[in-house]
């Protein structure tokens, strides 16, 4: 059940990204280009995706526990540590660069091609090097 | 047709959300694509497979509006399409892939986790990483683009 639960959450979250226009770089790119012919299309995906998530959230969280798990798993740290905000700039420059963050990269396996392979085995050495920087919390 | 692509971005974006509510629904996880995907790779144990089986059901949503030939992509230069081109060739995506892995490694989180599931959550620490993400990648598209005019 645990597994069908995964992969319908993988399966939802997927196609939400290819309707939405989230696996074309040049949607992202456009969206970033603020200087140049803007396309606000992420602006309506994030704030479906917000809205709908804070909504469900709260319906969900009613429960004392989830359906398949004793308990709720959720960060507790509350401090805005450099890590933090510095792994935000280093990935604000990639996904600038590429149009990719790692959901619709990941999600683009179908239509893979030598940038992508590219981009997603340097994304996997990125987080093993994010690990011996940081080891696991 | 911009508001076609808005409708779309607006349904692909409740799409997303009821997935995040799933996985916290059900099995009381965070959807953070980077998290799951690196946890998947790197970790041992018992989350192994659903990790494996969100991978699954990640690819195959793309995959299967590919295969049943639905005109329900949101491409920009191709609205048949469900997946665009890369953006740039094979140094810069190098590069890129380095930088994201490593940034959301050491951010702990995406675009889904800090972004999504972390602004619903009303996270600080959430929203300031999404605040910096954003902004840091609008100045290198900025800077890329139309200062040194490449084609990123």
């Amino acid at each position: 059940m645990k597994a069908l639960a995964g992969y319908l959450a993988g399966l939802l979250f997927g196609l939400g990204l290819a309707i939405s226009g989230m696996t074309d770089p040049a949607r992202v790119i456009g969206f970033l280009d603020v200087a140049g012919d803007w396309d606000p299309t992420l602006v309506f995906v994030l704030g479906g995706a917000v809205i709908t998530t804070f909504i469900g959230y709260r319906l969900v969280w009613r429960r004392q526990t989830p359906l398949f798990e004793s308990r709720f798993q959720q960060p507790t740290r509350r401090d805005l540590y450099t890590r933090l905000l510095g792994g935000a700039a280093l990935f604000g420059i990639g996904w600038g660069l590429s149009g990719y963050c790692p959901g619709p990269a990941v999600a683009s396996l179908p239509g893979l091609s030598w940038p992508l392979a590219a981009f997603l085995v340097a994304m996997i050495a990125g987080w093993w090097l994010s690990r011996r920087i940081r080891p696991s919390q | 047709m911009e508001t076609m692509s808005a409708l779309q971005g607006l349904l692909g974006g409740v799409l997303i959300g009821l997935s995040a509510t799933f996985l916290m629904g059900l099995l009381g996880r965070i959807a953070g694509i980077s998290g799951i995907l690196s946890g998947l790779i790197f970790e041992r144990g018992g989350d192994r497979p659903w990790r494996l089986a969100f991978l699954l059901g990640l690819v195959s949503g793309p995959g299967l509006l590919m295969l049943s030939g639905l005109d329900w992509g949101n491409v920009a230069g191709d609205s048949g399409a469900t997946i665009g081109a890369p953006a740039s060739g094979l140094t810069t995506m190098l590069v890129a892939g380095l930088l994201v892995g490593l940034g959301t490694g050491l951010g702990s989180g995406c675009t889904s986790g800090h972004g999504v599931c972390g602004l619903a959550r009303l996270s600080l620490r959430s929203m300031a990483a999404t605040l910096v993400f954003v902004l840091v990648a609008m100045l290198t598209v900025f800077v890329a683009r139309h200062l040194l005019g490449g084609s990123a």
